[in-house]
């Protein structure tokens, strides 16, 4: 909601204190955090770059402010979409009910590479699949949201929600105790939790919890290690596993201890060499037997991927109607699938309003956004679609919401996006109040992605 | 704890002691090469044997000449011991580790990787060494510093102590090595200023020439210098001193563990080298031939306390 002076009434205390603030101060606070991450060693690795050069996400130090009603509408709206999630998933690797009943066309499965056979009939333990789940939302009016993306492989980015709030809580003590924040911080707590509450059924005493990196090159590892650090659980590597007597058991200084919970930061793909790709080291061999044995929890659950295809999100407001009989509270995006025919014709007619995305693409590889492209880059990307339209799929640009970042100018607008993190278990769903807030860092653009030069900023949910 | 914890931390400290002591054979070097310059070259050469960098050196380069030398055990990729190069290692191991370590000490290390690959991005001109050598040194006492004043005293801090030791045993047992010849009693009856050249170099290679001055009342001798690198337990880079930590760091995981490895009796048989021995029947025996097994030794137990805490399989 606007007020005259053009301020949203959720800036209006910060404005005040924004106000009377020297810009030159913040200008050098700003500079404080960048150090203070890079001492921390708060990097990521980007892919592709041979140096394998650590880098920054840029931070902003203004925070990106909600409404507690807006949260509230948007926590429900999560909450239904993975309880969906979920359900479809149980149901796609069990009877199918939602392909027999001709809902979801038969081969949007069959054909989907994130589909595991080696899932089906099975139930993991507690029946939960995505015990993390990272949303992506954009906003693009007063209560007005749409969901991008559901993430419901492993979502990156929890981390920076927490370092984010951590920095500006160093920062800017002053801010916490006149604007009423919810808190983050115990995300970690939650997430433990949530994760021991999914252990197996055969798990006697308290579960041992692990995270699964790939390695310190990862481009996440950071996350991992942090994650594990503030959970007080190992983080293991593939070659630090075994199993021993039927159960996954990590190699300590004493020996095989056996871990009830493995949360895998590592892709279905590279999980087990014996079931999946012979050639990956950075799993270990026979953890599927073990899992289908009921005697490891895998979060999330391998074959998940089959709910967060970008074809198949175009289905999720009929998904989340078939199992909850409830209408979405959160909407979908457009999407042409130009695997249908007349949905090709009119995304190759409109490309230059319209932003094309790989089917199983992330991060924002690959992708065309077609009001920022060129002449040339448009021809390309017509060909490209041509030649295999099944691997795309259109949406219209949204006018996204803005929020001011700071510049050495002042404020100024700039596009964002939020992903908000729910966990999962038995015991139900726990949203955080708030979430990574990604934002374009140029001006006009509407790609956040950290690959791709975004940045950050706290995301505050406020109090009532 | 996971082995492959124990291991990461083990040679972090192994790493960040490398690189301390590295620095610290340089800046002897360095001071002969100012003052002496016709010893430079020797000088520089049993440096690089000392750090066991001769074929690797000598790959490269034809003559022992002060620049090469530096820059090869300052910042050289292709030297696996260079200090950039250990850094490098100490540093990805912090980061496999990181949640064993306080934040004290995970920053510590990592600020020392960025102040040092700053440092040594470009060579190093000569009238810069003293500078960038105090810089190594500074960081890499503040990481200690961070360790000992941070972190619980559990078995993480033993696998950190064990490995600072081990490092620190077998660099002063490799520079009594090289130049065990310059301490035989009968050397230093024929004297000479090739002698006190060594001496000094091999007391400032372990930080001892004040402290030699200060804790032993004869003066500079073979035997004496000797008696103080091997058998001194005030001296903290002397043999017995640092297998005297190696017996009671790995002595607390024994008892925290409840079990007794082949370790254990491996570093109370190096112990028992340096305990009640006097420094003539270490002559007696064969300087050379002592250190000698004193370098195997040690060698042997680093390989079995990896075994025995599984770092790796």
């Amino acid at each position: 909601m606007m007020s005259d002076d053009g301020i949203r009434s959720t800036y209006r205390s910060y404005n005040e204190w924004f106000s009377e603030q020297d810009n030159r101060r913040l200008a050098k606070k700003s500079a404080q955090a960048e150090a203070l991450f890079k001492r921390t060693g708060i990097t990521f690795n980007v892919y592709g770059q041979s140096d394998a050069e650590e880098r920054l996400i840029p931070f902003d130090l203004v925070p990106r402010i909600v409404s507690n009603s807006e949260w509230s509408k948007l926590a429900r709206g999560i909450d239904q979409r993975v309880r969906a999630i979920n359900a479809f998933l149980h149901d796609i690797y069990n009877r199918q009910e939602i392909l027999r009943a001709g809902v979801l066309p038969v081969k949007l499965i069959a054909q989907n590479d994130a589909f595991l056979p080696q899932m089906m009939d099975f139930s993991p333990p507690g029946g939960v699949y995505t015990h993390i789940v990272g949303t992506d939302i954009v906003r693009t009016g007063e209560d007005e949201f749409y969901v991008l993306e559901d993430n419901a492989r492993t979502p990156s980015g929890v981390s920076y929600m927490l370092e984010n709030r951590e920095t500006m809580l160093q920062m800017f003590p002053e801010l916490f105790s006149k604007i009423r924040v919810q808190n983050v911080g115990n995300y970690p707590k939650n997430l433990r939790r949530s994760l021991e509450a999914s252990a197996p059924a055969s798990c006697n005493g308290r579960p041992t919890v692990a995270i699964l990196t790939p390695g310190i090159y990862n481009s996440a590892y950071y996350e991992h290690s942090f994650l594990a650090d503030q959970m007080g659980v190992e983080l293991v590597e593939g070659h630090d596993l075994r199993i021993v007597d039927g159960h996954v058991a990590m190699r300590t200084t004493q020996g095989y201890r056996t871990i009830d919970v493995l949360y895998r930061r590592v892709d279905d793909e590279y999980l087990d060499p014996l079931t999946f790709n012979p050639n990956s080291t950075l799993g270990v061999p026979g953890i599927m037997d073990v899992y289908r044995a009921g005697n490891i929890t895998i979060a999330n659950a391998p074959g998940t991927g089959v709910a967060d295809d970008k074809a198949v999100y175009s289905y999720i407001p009929d998904i989340i109607e078939f199992y909850t009989g409830e209408k979405a509270i959160l909407k979908n995006v457009e999407t042409y699938r130009c695997s249908e025919p007349d949905a090709l014709k009119y995304t190759l007619s409109n490309l230059s309003e319209l932003v094309v995305k790989e089917v199983h693409g992330s991060g924002g590889y690959g992708m065309l956004v077609g009001p920022a492209a060129s002449k040339r880059e448009l021809a390309d990307f017509a060909d490209k679609l041509k030649a295999q339209p099944e691997n795309y799929i259109a949406q219209p640009t949204l006018s996204l919401s803005t929020v001011p970042i700071f510049t050495k100018k002042g404020l100024a607008p700039r596009h964002v996006d939020l992903r908000p993190f729910a966990l999962v278990s038995p015991d139900g769903v726990d949203i955080t109040p708030g979430g990574l807030t990604r934002v374009a860092l140029k001006a006009g653009s509407l790609v956040v992605n950290s690959s791709q030069g975004g940045g950050t900023k706290d995301t505050w949910v406020l109090e009532d | 704890m996971l082995g492959k914890t124990a291991g990461g931390l083990y040679w972090m400290f192994r790493f960040l002691e490398r690189a301390e002591n590295t620095a610290r054979l340089l800046e002897a070097g360095f001071r002969i090469a100012l003052t002496r310059s016709t010893d430079a070259e020797a000088e520089w050469k049993s440096v690089i044997i000392t750090l066991a960098a001769q074929q690797g050196f000598e790959a490269k380069y034809d003559t022992y000449d002060s620049t090469h030398v530096i820059n090869y055990l300052l910042r050289d990729a292709d030297n696996p011991s260079s200090i950039l190069s250990v850094v490098n290692a100490a540093r990805d191991n912090a980061r496999l580790v990181r949640t064993a370590l306080t934040s004290e000490v995970w920053m510590s290390v990592n600020e020392t990787w960025m102040q040092l690959s700053d440092i040594l991005k470009h060579q190093v001109r000569e009238v810069d060494l003293p500078d960038v050598l105090a810089a190594i040194r500074q960081q890499t006492a503040l990481v200690r510093g961070a360790l000992n004043g941070t972190m619980l005293r559990t078995d993480v801090y033993r696998f950190c102590q064990v490995g600072i030791h081990i490092e620190r045993i077998d660099n002063t047992a490799r520079i009594i090595d090289v130049k065990y010849y310059s301490l035989l009693p009968a050397t230093s009856i024929v004297g000479g200023r090739l002698d006190n050249v060594q001496w000094e170099t091999l007391l400032r290679s372990v930080s001892a020439h004040r402290s030699f001055r200060w804790a032993v009342d004869e003066g500079f001798t073979g035997p004496a210098i000797a008696n103080f690198l091997i058998l001194d337990t005030r001296l903290p880079r002397s043999l017995i001193f640092c297998s005297k930590e190696i017996v009671s760091n790995l002595a607390f995981i024994e008892q925290a563990y409840g079990e007794r490895a082949i370790c254990h009796d491996q570093a109370d048989k190096l112990l028992q080298r340096f305990s009640n021995r006097e420094i003539s029947t270490i002559f007696e025996e064969g300087l050379h031939e002592f250190i000698g097994s004193v370098l195997g030794d040690t060698a042997n137990l680093g390989y079995q306390i990896e075994k025995d805490y599984r770092f790796n399989i």
